[in-house]
């Protein structure tokens, strides 16, 4: 154990004693069957412990834990905005709850019905002409789009296309769907405003492109000005247009992206539907897409096989798309965060979900004025739901933007999103999002000030920072160079595994 | 911001720099390219024999803040890879033009080494994009 577990929490593992259990079972009522001799594992060594034992144990985790129940939590590109209750009353009914997904469709009409509903609401929100709902993250979402967009261009016979266009802002996890599902990346420039570089973007269009990846707003928080170019020079040559909708909470109810021309798009539930993430919970990524990519969609989506009445509700079921590109989960995607979403989707209706991406807008706009004059923006332009400045100056030169969000911790703030976009010098990447009061955006604001002070009267204290949380300041380098794990459970009898080669 | 460019090299746009030594090369990453990326934690290399055209990805280094791919200035095969700044690849970071070199190579084609930026034109090309 190292010294850190000690002082903090031990693991579980480690207040295990024998004999212990966490409640008392009762006597089976059936009949009492041993399991299989081979079905039983002896080396297991599951943890033995008290129910009030093992309360404490996660209770002391969580408050070592930051979360947005505990403070703000501007990390960028995550939408990290609160999630209300009520989403999760919605999830806890037991009718949902207790669901099990190899029911008879006949026995679970409520759960098929919010989903239906949802990807009605999902088509709307985006101008799409269909939506599958089985994705279970954004990246999986792009997985699905990138192999239905091959397909497409497969099933006319269009064999030579191998290349999808990704601007050079994007998220990582662009290049690594496309990679995943055999393509090639190719890159673009971003030019002086922060767009995509359309001269670039001209000089790769051809005969080979599979289609484009954007972002819009972009990962700076910036609305590609060129939009319709973009997507007109990426049709001319026959592309299809992928859009990445990690950013949707900027666009909700104020533009739709199917009317841009975006052929598939995946939705971050998780984000921009408010439902737990991060450490709190599952993602969902739903794709949208339009009436050329709609036969494709992953199979099964939720539809309705007899229309109903005044008297009857409508029968759902399970259907098939023509032409799909077949199963991408198992089961029917993360139930319970359709029911999140849903809830959420309900409760604010069409004006809530415009009024609460105008407010995202207007906090991220009004935080960048507070904050503009002590931090380089590296485009100088109006933002949509985050920005993107330079956690550097040139009277401090040892500090460094992992410098700024290790200060951070110390006024009780979730650091940003630190370098990245890559384009961006010691990126600090901050979203707000609509559910912050102005006194919290206040009060972040100055600690980031009060720091680009520090940094230069004296920039030891940031160096040395955090001063105040459980754990001081992690050696990271040394943690990704020697990959060794030293809490191992005692039951796990082999030695460490020697630095990772 | 200056970075140590040394006149004795060859360099790319996407920060890679070469030494011809006559039918051999050698191949690394600039001081610029270990500076932004700031501690590097771990260097993939190709084996011998691998053969690469000029600009394809050969490497690929991982720091604390980005992973990045390492390019061929010039087209050839791989001759020898520098295990060395796989088993510590710090060394990257201390002695980018000396100890830690990523591979050697046998050019395909010597007159490409022409398409390169001499020191001055690529210190200018690190200034450039610090502003």
């Amino acid at each position: 154990m190292s010294a850190l577990g000690s002082r903090l929490e031990p693991l579980v593992y480690d207040l295990s004693r024998p004999g212990r259990s966490g409640a008392p079972l009762p006597e089976p009522d059936v009949p009492h069957a041993e399991l299989p001799s081979d079905l039983l594992r002896e080396e297991l060594g599951l943890p033995e412990i008290t129910q009030l034992d093992a309360v404490r144990h996660f209770q002391r985790l969580s408050q070592l834990n930051h979360s947005i129940d505990t403070g703000f939590y501007p990390l960028g590109s995550c939408t990290m905005k609160y999630n209300p209750r009520i989403n999760e009353d919605a999830a806890r009914l037991p009718g949902f709850l207790h669901a099990h997904p190899l029911q008879e469709a006949n026995t679970v009409q409520g759960s098929l019905a919010l989903m239906y509903e949802l990807q009605e609401w999902l088509k709307e929100i985006g101008g799409f002409a269909g939506v599958s709902l089985q994705p279970a993250a954004g990246a999986h979402g792009e997985l699905t789009g990138i192999l239905m967009m091959r397909a497409y261009h497969l099933a006319r016979g269009d064999m030579a296309r191998h290349k999808i266009l990704i601007p050079d802002s994007a998220h990582g996890t662009n290049p690594a769907s496309t990679t995943m599902s055999g393509l090639e990346v190719i890159e673009l420039p971003s030019d002086g405003r922060g767009n995509v570089d359309v001269k670039a973007l001209r000089a790769e269009c051809g005969e080979d492109v599979v289609g484009l990846m954007i972002t819009n707003p972009n990962t700076l928080g910036l609305f590609e000005e060129h939009i319709e170019e973009v997507v007109q020079l990426t049709r001319d040559c026959g592309g299809l247009i992928y859009g990445d909708g990690a950013n949707m909470n900027a666009l909700t109810g104020v533009i739709r992206p199917g009317d841009f021309g975006f052929d598939v798009m995946h939705y971050n539930l998780h984000k921009t539907f408010s439902t737990p993430h991060g450490g709190g919970g599952p993602g969902s990524g739903p794709v949208g897409v339009s009436e050329r990519m709609a036969d494709y969609l992953p199979s099964p989506i939720v539809a309705i096989i007899e229309e109903g009445d005044e008297k009857e509700p409508p029968l759902y079921g399970f259907a098939a798309p023509p032409k799909t590109i077949g199963r991408m989960k198992a089961f029917n995607g993360q139930f319970g965060v359709l029911v999140r979403a849903y809830a959420y989707i309900r409760i604010h209706g069409a004006a809530g979900l415009r009024a609460n991406a105008e407010h995202a807008v207007l906090n991220a706009n009004y935080l960048l004025s507070k904050v503009r004059a002590e931090y380089h923006l590296p485009f100088e332009r109006a933002c949509l739901h985050e920005f993107v400045v330079e956690g550097r100056w040139r009277g401090a030169p040892d500090v460094h933007a992992l410098d700024v969000s290790k200060r951070l911790m110390d006024f009780g703030f979730h650091p940003p999103t630190n370098y990245f976009p890559l384009i961006v010098h010691e990126a600090l990447m901050i979203e707000p999002t609509e559910t912050e009061s102005r006194e919290t955006l206040d009060a972040f604001a100055d600690a980031l000030l009060q720091i680009a002070a520090t940094a230069r009267d004296n920039p030891e204290e940031l160096r040395g920072a955090p001063h105040t949380t459980p754990v001081a300041r992690m050696d990271e380098v040394r943690a990704a160079r020697q990959l060794v794990l030293c809490c191992r459970p005692k039951f796990l009898s082999e030695p460490a595994q020697a630095p990772y080669t | 911001m200056t970075w140590n460019t040394p006149d004795d090299r060859k360099y790319a746009e996407t920060d890679e720099w070469i030494i011809l030594t006559g039918d051999s090369a050698t191949l690394g990453l600039t001081d610029y390219a270990q500076d932004q990326l700031s501690d590097i934690v771990y260097v993939e290399l190709p084996v011998s024999g691998e053969t690469f055209e000029q600009g394809d990805i050969v490497a690929t280094v991982e720091s604390v803040k980005a992973a990045a791919d390492v390019h061929m200035p010039m087209s050839g095969a791989v001759t020898e890879a520098n295990s060395a700044i796989e088993d510590e690849p710090e060394k990257v970071n201390a002695d980018p033009y000396g100890e830690a070199w990523f591979i050697k190579l046998t050019p395909a084609d010597p007159a490409e080494i022409d398409s390169l930026m001499d020191a001055d034109a690529y210190a200018r090309h690190c200034a450039a994009r610090d502003d």
